[in-house]
């Protein structure tokens, strides 16, 4: 048998719902980053770049885009005869079929996957996280401390704390306690939703875990809880860096824009630290005598004739000329027509805007139909949208994916208002 | 086009492109912020359905060895098949060098023979143009010809350059009737392209009874030779089309990718593939001022970039100005320098403050590895 010290789950079932028409068809972990990612390169990268070479990477909704991203693993040297990348998808089996409960469960339906490496150690990672993170150093930190599990964690500001799964541990970084999501936080070091476990361990967790019907068969609320009862030896690993839970449309944008800051806070650049995603087989980008490109990051094949001020262009973007484009992230594909302006708005895949429109003017009022997610003066437009020549579209506006100009009633769409394909509301 | 395999020559060295080829065979060049010279003939063989390709290399190969590596990324990494790389070797009946183009397919006989294409084409690595071979195909069976050259006919090149390809003239029925290898006074401007397509039987016979005979010239002592004792057909060409022969056509063929109609033609519609490097999108900041120019991944600007092309990882600090160049991979402009019809080769410094000035018809080369 092939054994390996220590190897990866990595999950990507995540919804991510509060991105909205960004996870409308794939998963948050497939969701487009920084000019040419998906959000999961930044955790496969981490593994190969850590020295881990075996990768199950869990999924469950809608796994499309997010299994022919990772194909068999080339672009991350993760095509292995042993080991590599496997997908894991929930299955039927003898009796009954089901989905994955938790993130406890989903591991523990793939148990018999992890045997087969008979590997010393597991770390679960998530892939919604934007991070460059040395998995072995904190593997070193497990051994030395002769942990059954160790959480990684990141200081967060104390009135962000009741939003994590917070670790209270003694100064040498002991856990004595852990809270989900506390009133009154303890102390400020949240769960980054990276574990190391040892194997053993875990295994029995997750088997007595799924023996007991009540549970929800999370880590975070009953793997780990359940190991502090019962005076397993866990440990806290501090991470110091730049680590972002994209989760929400202002922090997709914020934590993109960050990268376009004249010493960005997360360094794409570091030759020691690749990150890794397919490559899309385009020409190096064309700036036009008439462009004008300020404080932003374009991307391979994009054509630029127009003006792109603090903005990100993914690859194969076209502007034509007299565009502005503001504080906007435009996705793989879409085209900008003439005399159009887009400030503070984020464009998906394959979307075409028309001439003489204006996107992103306006009052900032939130969404109607979604008033907890447009809510920060962003403007969302879904994949494959067209939006016709001459449109006003306002702030907070969410035009679904695949619309086509017939879905518009009116040329002007006021901020809090949304398109939807086929004039429906879903 | 199952049915063909390809020969790529990428053994020629050209001292005219002087220090951009000390280092590297001309195919290995690098173009057009992110390609090497050979990935446009590799990728229209790809393109055509072609899985069966042989390099054939002899100066300085291994910067052409370690950018072809598998064949990865031109999806030739096959089980049966793919590509393979032949550099000159040493045998007890082989003198270790190749001695001509012919002599270089003959040493590597056992590839033709151990292929069962019907068809084999045969290119040049250093030529910058996007096709596909089905058209050619189509033709040279239709005229039921015994080789096909495509050409082109050279009005857009200087005649000191025409002067340096194999000239050919056709009849009505696209037959060769006269072929003039560099002549000093062309007859026409009819320029081969190094392209043939030939049968795999007919060429392993032709090799064998050239090299017999002591010679080892593909066009002088096959081409010529044979012109009227075989049917030789020409195929004629219309696209763009550019050998990267000597340092001015280098820098012309660059600054002509700026323009939208050529690179659209070369790199708008079909792949063009080439080894990955995983840089990042290319950041502007915010002085920089970018006009007519290509700018690869990984690329840092803070300075004025007008008609250049600049290459991958390359940085061009605050107020430099790059005017007119063309800057290859990890390349640093540094603050207050200027360049203009320069071409830096790879990780090039150029110091604060410095100034280089090249001309048009004459650009300023600086050398691998160089600090100025």
């Amino acid at each position: 048998m092939i054994k390996k010290e220590m190897i990866a789950l990595l999950l990507a079932g995540g919804q991510g719902s509060r991105l909205g028409v960004l996870t409308k068809s794939v998963a948050k972990p497939a969701v487009l980053y920084g000019g040419k990612y998906r959000i999961i390169d930044f955790s496969l990268s981490n593994c190969i770049n850590s020295g881990i070479d075996t990768v199950g990477v869990l999924t469950q909704y809608q796994p499309l885009k997010l299994n022919s991203h990772i194909g068999i693993g080339k672009p991350w040297d993760m095509d292995r005869i042993d080991g590599g990348v496997t997908i894991l998808s929930p299955y039927l089996k003898a009796e009954s079929g089901e989905w994955f409960k938790g993130t406890a469960n989903a591991v523990f339906q793939n148990i018999h996957y992890i045997d087969r490496y008979s590997p010393e150690y597991v770390i679960i990672l998530s892939g919604d996280h934007i991070y460059k993170m040395d998995y072995s150093k904190m593997l070193d930190f497990h051994k030395e401390n002769n942990a059954d599990a160790t959480i990684s964690v990141i200081n967060v500001p104390y009135e962000e704390a009741s939003r994590y799964g917070i670790m209270n541990c003694h100064e040498n970084g002991n856990i004595y306690e852990f809270e989900e999501k506390p009133k009154n936080p303890k102390s400020t070091l949240a769960s980054m939703g990276v574990y190391i476990f040892n194997w053993k361990t875990l295994r029995e967790y997750l088997i007595k875990d799924d023996e007991c019907p009540d549970s929800e068969s999370d880590f975070g609320k009953n793997i780990i809880p359940a190991m502090l009862n019962d005076g397993k030896s866990m440990w806290a690993y501090q991470f110091e860096g730049y680590w972002r839970d994209v989760g929400t449309i202002q922090a997709f944008w914020e934590s993109n824009m960050d990268l376009v800051g004249r010493i960005p806070p997360f360094n794409l650049f570091d030759a020691e630290w690749k990150i890794y995603t397919p490559n899309p087989v385009k020409p190096a980008h064309y700036i036009g005598s008439t462009a004008c490109v300020k404080k932003s990051m374009i991307a391979e094949g994009c054509t630029i004739y127009g003006t792109v001020i603090n903005s990100i262009l993914f690859p194969g973007v076209v502007v034509e000329e007299d565009v502005v484009i503001e504080d906007s992230i435009i996705m793989s594909n879409s085209k900008i027509s003439r005399n159009t302006s887009i400030k503070k708005c984020i464009i998906s895949e394959f979307v075409a805007v028309g001439a003489d429109s204006k996107l992103g003017e306006g009052e900032d009022i939130q969404n109607e139909y979604k008033p907890g997610i447009y809510n920060s003066g962003i403007t969302v437009v879904g994949e494959e949208a067209n939006i016709p020549d001459g449109v006003i579209i306002g702030k907070n506006v969410m035009i679904d994916a695949g619309v086509s100009s017939e879905d518009f009633d009116s040329l002007n769409i006021v901020s809090g208002k949304s398109v939807f394909k086929g004039g429906v509301t879903e | 086009m199952k049915n063909v395999m390809g020969i790529i020559l990428s053994g020629g060295r050209s001292t005219k492109l002087k220090e951009l080829s000390t280092m590297r065979s001309s195919p290995a060049v690098p173009v057009g912020g992110k390609y090497r010279a050979i990935d446009f003939v590799l990728s229209n063989m790809v393109n055509s359905g072609i899985t069966n390709v042989g390099v054939i290399t002899q100066y300085s190969f291994r910067s052409m060895m370690d950018h072809l590596g598998s064949g990865k990324e031109w999806d030739l990494d096959r089980k049966t098949d793919g590509l393979f790389i032949f550099p000159p070797f040493l045998s007890d009946d082989n003198s270790g060098w190749y001695r001509g183009t012919a002599d270089s397919m003959y040493n590597n006989l056992t590839f033709l023979k151990r292929s069962n294409e019907e068809y084999v084409l045969i290119s040049q690595g250093n030529c910058i143009y996007t096709t596909t071979f089905d058209d050619m195909l189509r033709q040279h069976k239709e005229t039921e010809a015994d080789i096909t050259i495509a050409y082109r006919e050279m009005n857009d090149i200087p005649i000191d350059e025409v002067s340096n390809m194999g000239i050919l003239q056709v009849d009505s029925e696209q037959r060769v009737i006269d072929f003039q290898e560099k002549p000093i006074h062309p007859n026409s401007l009819f320029g081969s392209l190094g392209t043939y397509i030939i049968k795999r039987e007919l060429l392993i016979s032709l090799l064998e009874e050239c090299v017999a005979h002591g010679y080892y010239d593909f066009v002088l002592d096959i081409i010529v030779k044979m012109l009227h004792k075989l049917k030789i057909c020409g195929y004629k060409f219309n696209g763009y089309w550019r050998s990267i022969s000597s340092v001015q056509m280098y820098y012309r063929c660059n600054m002509e990718l700026l323009r939208p109609d050529v690179s659209n033609e070369l790199l708008g519609s079909s792949k063009v593939y080439t080894k990955v490097k995983d840089e990042a999108p290319a950041k502007f900041n915010e002085e920089a001022e970018v006009r007519n120019s290509i700018v690869a991944d990984g690329c840092i600007i803070e300075g004025t970039v007008e008609n250049s092309v600049l290459f991958r990882g390359v940085t061009v600090k605050k107020g430099a100005v790059v005017k007119d160049s063309i800057v290859m991979q990890e390349s640093i402009v540094e603050e207050n320098s200027a360049l203009s019809h320069a071409i830096l080769d790879k990780n090039v410094i150029l110091t604060k403050g410095r100034c280089l000035k090249g001309e048009e018809t004459w650009p300023i080369i600086i050398g691998k590895n160089v600090m100025v």
